[in-house]
């Protein structure tokens, strides 16, 4: 499609798409991050993550706010109109991985001076999946790629089953280790959180599909 | 470029999305062509107004819309040179068919014009003149349809005090509504209105708007306008023309959330026209 004919709109337009990467940047590193530090057990670098969520907030007020005054001054329709809504709810969807990050980050704190459980390997698996989801989703909604964003969606499921394995795997070692119930606990928390981040990326992935092609697809099938 | 050149390359099918209502057709217009002599301004346009709804006409300048418009109560024939091919049926009747009263069509399809056009008498002389030509004496009759039609128009407040003064000292977005009221004063089932809200201000035209709902359901209405926002606000469905083809047309919501056509897409988003 060609640029609009008001230059100052297609400027606004490029500022939103390139905030929603920087806030995406930063939640991706946040993951990285929680899990370095649970593979290493380097404290300092869990509190930074937990440090570093108040920046993610604020994005995601400026996000929202961007889009609101864009909305309002500028009447946007057809796909301008959806990447606004798509902003809108990618912005809530990041700063919820950001928690989650967060979230895991305090977890990670509470089992520093435990022994490393046969799950480790397993839980940066699905990290590594999870963050994988999340980089293609937004680089999906940069290029309006809706086949990336599908594939995004498709990935859920191994995610969903790598969860229920870890699960299942610390049960075994909670039985074999009750002593160790508190550490399994944080760690199964940990898995759980990671399901939900890949659960958000998807989400991210399917108002993509809904920019591109004007569908929504939540709650379908193919979504969820 | 000349036209040929032009035409070649929109020559893409019409895309339909689903329609907004369910109570039927009232006009429908099949294979539609229209000639200003040798110059082609409509192609082959199929496209059905919904009856009792707003139907927005958008596009940019000299797409046709107001030729399309004009088509509908045959205010075009009144221009040198002009042909057409294809068919309007209005109301299970051909419009073009020989035997088709004109002036009988253009009091069931009421016309209101871009800029106000009272007639130099008193606003309920204005209101009255559809009765008066056709030879109505009953002032009982004559008093209550100016009453109701002004009602209608939202206009009877405004100048129930003042029928008798003259209808060219109410302003621009009055002068427009007592239009309206002259055409509802024929009791015709569809409005014609070719940008009424061009030459008023915001408030006028938020007025214009309003009335526009109200009267929906009662009348099907065509509005052909500019202003994009406009279409998105009144009408239930919307059609998109460009150089004198119908590109895209269906719910008007559909048509600026979805659009198919990269010409709708284009337009309804501001990227030309």
């Amino acid at each position: 499609m060609r640029p609009h004919t008001s230059k100052n709109f297609e400027a606004e337009l490029s500022h939103l798409k390139d905030t929603v990467l920087r806030m995406g940047g930063m939640v991706e590193a946040a993951i990285g991050k929680a899990m370095r530090a649970l593979e290493w057990r380097d404290a300092k670098l869990a509190r930074t993550v937990i440090e570093e969520d108040h920046a993610v907030n604020k994005y995601e007020v400026d996000i929202d706010d961007m889009c609101v005054a864009i909305m309002a001054l500028r009447q946007p329709a057809a796909e301008d109109l959806r990447l606004l809504i798509t902003g809108l709810k990618i912005s809530t969807d990041l700063e919820r991985i950001g928690d989650l990050a967060a979230n895991m980050s305090e977890r990670v704190l509470e089992i520093m001076n435990d022994p490393h459980s046969s799950s480790l390997n397993e839980l940066l698996r699905m990290s590594q999946i999870a963050q994988g989801m999340l980089h293609d989703s937004l680089d999906a909604y940069v290029a309006r790629d809706s086949e990336k964003a599908e594939a995004v969606c498709a990935r859920d499921e191994t995610v969903d089953e790598l969860n229920r394995q870890i699960f299942r795997a610390l049960l075994t070692e909670m039985k074999d280790a009750p002593s160790g119930i508190t550490g399994y606990l944080s760690l199964m928390n940990i898995s759980k959180q990671m399901e939900r981040i890949a659960d958000h990326s998807t989400n991210i992935a399917e108002m993509v599909i809904y920019l591109v092609k004007g569908k929504d697809i939540r709650h379908t099938s193919f979504g969820k | 470029m000349n036209d040929n050149a032009l035409n070649q390359l929109h020559v893409e099918p019409t895309i339909h999305h689903e329609m907004k209502g369910d109570e039927g057709s009232l006009v429908t217009m099949k294979g539609f062509s229209l000639w200003y002599g040798a110059s082609q301004a409509l192609f082959d346009v199929e496209m059905e107004l919904e009856k009792g709804l707003v139907t927005a006409l958008i596009g940019p300048s000299g797409c046709g819309k107001s030729t399309l418009l004009r088509s509908y109560n045959r205010m075009n024939d009144l221009i040198d040179g002009l042909r057409v091919e294809g068919s309007i049926i209005f109301d299970g009747q051909e419009i073009f068919h020989p035997d088709v009263d004109v002036i009988g069509l253009r009091k069931r399809m009421g016309m209101v014009f871009q800029k106000p056009n009272p007639f130099p008498m008193s606003i309920a002389e204005n209101v009255a003149y559809p009765l008066k030509v056709d030879g109505v004496r009953d002032r009982k009759l004559i008093a209550d349809t100016v009453e109701r039609a002004l009602k209608s128009s939202a206009l009877w407040d405004e100048v129930k005090d003042r029928l008798n003064q003259s209808a060219l000292g109410l302003s621009g977005g009055q002068q427009q509504r007592l239009c309206i009221a002259r055409a509802i004063a024929a009791d015709p089932d569809v409005l014609l209105m070719d940008e009424p809200c061009s030459a008023l201000d915001p408030v006028a035209t938020a007025k214009i708007e309003e009335l526009i709902d109200e009267l929906s359901g009662r009348y099907t209405i065509v509005i052909v306008t500019h202003n994009m926002q406009q279409a998105a606000r009144v009408s239930h469905n919307t059609a998109f023309m460009y150089l004198g083809r119908l590109v895209e047309y269906g719910e008007t919501s559909a048509m600026f959330t979805v659009p198919r056509a990269d010409r709708t897409k284009e337009y309804v988003t501001g990227r030309f026209g």
